[in-house]
């Protein structure tokens, strides 16, 4: 069984609602980069940028770290492919019911068909 | 037209996609190839029904299954899993033949209101599953809980994988 506290998921989806977030998220994805790197690459303020880090890093989505006078941020701990993998496992789920489903759609297609042949006849 | 026919391979598996819309809401959809009228006979005729709703993959098998299914008229779902059971019930608040059908998820305070579109394009149906929760904690509760029945998917399929290796490319 897999447990995800609420307030983990509360976080996370908190944080990835907002396309800016998304996107420094995608960024991490490539390469490391500073608070200055990403304030320029969003064209926004340093407050700014390092709001959305922090509600990243909240969710344990990205983590920072100061050297001399630099914050390097990078992916957090939790990765994306949690969530990703808990919408999967749904999906699976979904997808082995409808799996069945089609076979029986093919059966009662089938049957309708002998059936109609029959009134003809 | 015969002979072009029979070149093509079997048509690829329709995909099941899920998004979650919002904080309280999540959406699943595939498309079947059957025309609309026998879709939703598959969905609310208990016979038929039980047929699919519990994957053989699952490892639970529906003890009871009893489906009235028109405005104010109620369901029962009753599993059993080892050695325990669970059921599930609740009210069907829409039903129109062959398009749409709303039911309530009683079992649990934070249970879905679901609701299932059948759309009918060229012979074929697009479904929509749609289950709208309370709050977005009882969502993510339930999450937990489909996860239970996932996981098992996830784990025989390893094991169906460890079986293909061994047996040599299949």
């Amino acid at each position: 069984m897999v447990h995800y506290t609420q307030t983990r998921f509360d976080a996370s989806f908190a944080a990835l609602s907002d396309a800016t977030r998304r996107g420094v998220l995608e960024q991490l994805g490539r390469a490391d980069a500073s608070i200055t790197d990403l304030a320029e690459k969003f064209r926004m303020t340093l407050t700014g940028i390092k709001k959305h880090v922090g509600v990243l890093e909240q969710a344990g989505l990205v983590s920072t770290e100061k050297v001399g006078r630099v914050r390097t941020c990078k992916l957090g701990p939790r990765r994306l492919e949690e969530e990703g993998a808990w919408i999967e496992r749904y999906r699976q789920l979904w997808d082995a019911r409808f799996d069945e489903l089609d076979n029986v759609i093919k059966e009662l297609k089938r049957k309708e068909k002998t059936d109609g042949r029959k009134k003809k006849e | 037209m015969d002979a072009r026919r029979k070149s093509e391979v079997a048509p690829m598996k329709n995909r099941t996609t899920v998004e979650r819309k919002s904080e309280r809401e999540i959406v699943v959809t595939r498309t079947f190839n059957g025309p609309a009228r026998i879709v939703f006979e598959a969905w609310t005729k208990p016979e038929l029904f039980r047929q699919w709703w519990v994957p053989k993959s699952v490892g639970m098998s529906l003890l009871s299954c009893e489906m009235d299914v028109r405005v104010g008229g109620g369901y029962r779902l009753e599993f059993a899993h080892g050695n325990s059971q669970m059921a599930f019930f609740g009210t069907y608040k829409e039903v129109t033949p062959h398009s749409r059908l709303v039911w309530t998820n009683d079992e649990s305070d934070g249970g879905a209101v679901s609701t299932v579109t059948f759309e009918e394009r060229g012979g074929k149906t697009l479904l929509v599953y749609h289950e709208l929760y309370p709050s977005k904690e009882a969502l993510d509760a339930n999450a937990g809980m489909e996860n239970a029945m996932a996981e098992t998917f996830a784990q025989l399929d390893e094991l169906l994988v460890t079986l293909g290796a061994s047996a040599g490319r299949s």
